[in-house]
Parts: C-alpha cells; structure tokens; sequence
C-alpha cells in the first residue's frame, strides 16, 4: 500500500505532539489523525488551574480542529472513533468506514477509573475539555464541592475550587494527601496549607455511596460519616486506554506495552502518552505525564521520517500546581528499598531526600521557596531509562 | 522618550523554563515565528500566551540559569 498514510489516533498532548513533530520532520509526509472528541487543541494540565486563572472552557481551546488541521497539514477526521484495528491487513475500523495506514500510532490517553460502590456514577471525572465544559456548566458561585481522591489530580482542583470561592471537602481513603508520592511531612504541609484557605480534610475512610438529594448530593463514607455537597467530584486516579488495542491482539499490560522505539506488539503500530506501559530490559512503567510524552513523540518523529532513534529518559520531577503550597515531587521507584531524609523542612521551604540502603540519591521532593532546586537535584537522580 | 515606554522596550536577556514540558524561553531569542520578537521580557509577553509546547500559561514558567 504505497501510498497509506501515517495514521495517529487521538488528539490530546500526545496525538499533537507528535504530528507537529512529525511535520517538522517530513514535510511531504500524508498524515491521518482520528480523534473521538471535537479536535480543539488544549493544555490538559491547564483543567485543575483554570479558575483561579479566570479561564472557561471555551478560552482553553487554543485552536480548532481546523486550524490545526491547516497549520500542520493534516487530514484531521474529529468525532470519529475508531472501532477496530487489523494488524495484519493494516487496516482500522471507524465510525465512519474504514480506513488503510502505513505506519499505525495509538495515542489513546487514559480514562478514570471506574469506583464501584452505590451511586458512584453520580460523581463527575474532568479528564478532557468536555468533561470540564459540564462541570464548569454545573458549578454555581460558591458552590460546595466534595473532591474524592487527594491525589495529584484531586489536590490541585481542590486549591483551584477554594481560591476561586467555593467550599470544598477533600475526601481521601489513605491516610494522606499524595501519599504514594511524598514524604509524610510534606504530605501534612499541603494539608494544611489547603485547610488554610479553606478546603476541609476528610482522610482515612473512603466514599461507600452517594446518594442524589432534592438539592445537591449526600456522601457516606466507610468511618459512617455523612456529608453533603453541591457537587462530587472524582480524581481517584486514571487507566490506560487499552481496550482497542488488546481486543487487536496487542500486548497489554497495564497500558498498551512498547519498547523504547515506541513499537507496540505488532509490526508497523506504534503507541505514546497516557496509554502506553513502557517495558524494558525487566522493569515496566505508566508515565502519565507531559514530560515524558514530549520526549516519546520527538523519538517517534525520528523513526517515522526514516532516522532510528531510541526513548532515554532522565528522573521525572513533577511541579504539584498548588499555589498554596508549590511543591515538585520526584518519587523513587515504587520497589526501591530505602528511607526518605530531612534535609530542611521550616515555615518557607522543605527539601527531602529519598536515599537508597548504599546512601545515593533516588529521588527527592521539594516544597515553597526550594522547588528551584529541582534540575539540579533531578540531574543526580537515577534516569528513569538509560 | 517617557521613562514608562524605555522600561517597556528594555531588552531582556534572562531565561524561563516550563514547569510542566521544561521549554525555555530564551527573552534574547523571543519567539519570532509567534510575532514575538527577540528581547522581548516574559513580563511583557501577554498573560494570555500559551507555552508553545504543552500549553500550559506563564504561571507555570520559573527564572532559569543555565
Ligand atoms: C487535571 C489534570 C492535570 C494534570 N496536570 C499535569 C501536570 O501538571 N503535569 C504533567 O506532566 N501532567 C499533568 N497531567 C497529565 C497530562 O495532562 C497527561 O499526561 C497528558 O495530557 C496525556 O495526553 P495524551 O495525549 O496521552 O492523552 P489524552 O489527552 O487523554 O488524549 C487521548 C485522545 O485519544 C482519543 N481517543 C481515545 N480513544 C479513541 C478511539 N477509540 N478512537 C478515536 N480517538 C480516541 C481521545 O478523544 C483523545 O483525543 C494532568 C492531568 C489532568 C487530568
Ligand atoms: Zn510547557
């Protein structure tokens, strides 16, 4: 099929990263993208600062499926969601027909996971611009919201909500805020810099239901407490979109499974950003995170205009965007045996360091006026791959 | 000239890096292909500006020294 094109699904970080790259690169090269939602163009780390930032959904789109289009020389297919892939025919199945590739790149995202307790379907997720534009169209002035979940996520729209105005309950299973990413002591400094400006904690007990009121919604939690609110918000975390892929005969793990050339399984498909399970030399990981999807569209660029390349990636510090308490976290490897270390940790700042059983350096996380040490402390942290 | 318009047009010559994708924003370089020209100072770039790369708004930018 000599005249296929490249064919990326998905128009989020990944999906566009990579066509721009991939642009700059072959100019002449036809490229195909399909994409389930609209095509619009927009930051999703921008969904949990919006308020405070005065922005609505429509002033997140930072171009339309058309303009994109245009500017990168795509044949852009929004609203279309691709049903099917034939590895051996190189062929895909969308709403509308179907449709031959070359080179086949499955830029899916990730989706929130499902809870699974009495009346979980009526808390809402945010995890792309339509979900936002129906919260957005659901919160009132002031209106009190209960966040589940005080994960990354959950915690940075809590600060958003409260520094907006509105009253906010923050309910979390764990024991603590960031708990599978932070030291305990700053997981307590964000806490409290969140009860400073408002938000109340509930830690410790998770949702078991929530039920629909004449106004607004009740929540039991697991300890017997009940609380009310206008709205529920969700942010327990999200899975990679696998489905398409595993239902084509695709390695699967916990995200679609590449190599460090972001090849999936099957000859000529490739995958990057929120859905894929980076596998190599033993260890596996899910990174859904900006940075690394960045490096893995360049790469990928690379090897689709014709030029072998292969993914490295350096520690992954990540910047908490929670302006009452700025934090950057750079969690060690969830196997790795060691302690987290005080180095300062007073009313402007804290530096803490996570060393290994032999005293290197494994990761590190940094709060208030230290968050500036981050490049320097992730130059010495082990890559995440060589 | 009023002292107002030469703080505008001073030129900048530091560096901003992105918190969330690590693109930088070299004031002596500007990005010309954005219509801002070189020097430009992030403080005079609008707050409404998107990082090329993710998104995301100058509140995410921190001072970086190479
Ligand atoms: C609120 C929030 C804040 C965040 N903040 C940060 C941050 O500060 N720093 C950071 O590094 N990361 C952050 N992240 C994570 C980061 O935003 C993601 O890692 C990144 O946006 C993922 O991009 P993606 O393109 O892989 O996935 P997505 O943006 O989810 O895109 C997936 C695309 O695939 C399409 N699609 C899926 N299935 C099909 C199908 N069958 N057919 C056709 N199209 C399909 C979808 O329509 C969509 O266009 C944040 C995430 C959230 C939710
Ligand atoms: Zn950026």
């Amino acid at each position: 099929m000599p005249h296929a094109p490249v064919v990326i699904v998905g128009a989020g970080l990944a999906g566009y990263t990579l066509a721009k790259e991939l642009r700059k690169l072959a100019p002449e090269q036809p490229i195909t993208l399909i994409t389930a939602d609209s095509g619009a163009l927009y930051s999703k780390p921008m969904l949990s600062n919006a308020l405070a930032q005065g922005q609505t959904a429509p002033t997140l789109v930072q171009a339309t499926a058309l303009a994109q289009a245009e500017k990168l020389q795509l044949d852009l297919r929004p609203n279309c969601s691709v049903s099917a892939i034939y590895p051996q025919q190189h062929r895909l199945e969308t709403e509308s027909g179907e449709l031959p590739y070359a080179q086949l790149v499955l830029a899916l995202g990730a989706r929130p996971r499902q809870l699974d307790f009495p009346g979980a379907e009526l808390a809402l997720s945010v995890n792309n611009l339509d979900d936002y534009a129906r919260f957005r169209a659901r919160l009132t002035p002031g209106a009190h919201v209960l966040i589940l979940g005080a994960g990354l996520v959950g915690c940075e729209f809590a600060n958003d909500l409260a520094a907006s105005g509105h009253a906010v309950t923050l309910v979390e299973a764990g024991e603590r805020a960031l708990q599978h990413m932070a030291p305990a002591s700053l997981s307590l400094r964000l806490q409290n810099s969140l009860q400073s400006i408002g938000v109340q904690c509930h830690f410790g007990s998770g949702a078991r239901e929530i039920k629909q009121l004449e106004h607004g919604y009740a929540v039991s939690l697991g300890n017997g407490c009940h609380l009310n609110a206008d709205l529920v918000l969700s942010a327990t975390g999200l899975i990679p979109e696998t489905a398409l892929a595993k239902s084509a005969g695709l390695a699967v793990g916990q995200g679609i499974l590449v190599n460090d050339q972001l090849c999936t399984s099957a000859a000529d498909i490739y995958a990057l950003g929120d859905c894929v399970e980076l596998g190599v030399s033993g260890s596996s990981q899910v990174l859904p995170y900006v940075l690394p999807l960045m490096q893995q569209a360049r790469v990928l660029a690379s090897i689709l205009s014709g030029t072998p390349s292969r993914l490295s990636l350096p520690a992954l510090p990540v910047a908490v965007k929670t302006p009452a308490c700025p934090m950057v976290l750079c969690p060690p490897d969830r196997n790795a045996p060691g302690d987290w270390h005080c180095e300062r940790d007073d009313s402007l700042g804290a530096i803490h360091h996570f060393l290994g059983r032999d005293g290197g350096l494994l990761g590190f996380a940094l709060a208030g006026d230290a968050c500036g040490q981050r490049r320097q402390l992730a130059g010495r942290a082990p890559a995440l791959l060589e | 000239m009023t002292q107002l318009a030469e703080a505008d047009s001073a030129v900048g010559t530091r560096k901003w890096i992105c918190l969330v994708c690590d693109f930088i924003y070299d004031e002596a370089k500007g990005i010309p292909e954005e219509g801002i020209a070189p020097g430009t100072p992030m403080a005079a770039i609008p707050d409404t500006w998107a990082c090329p790369d993710c998104g995301v708004t100058k509140a995410d930018f921190e001072p970086y020294d190479d």
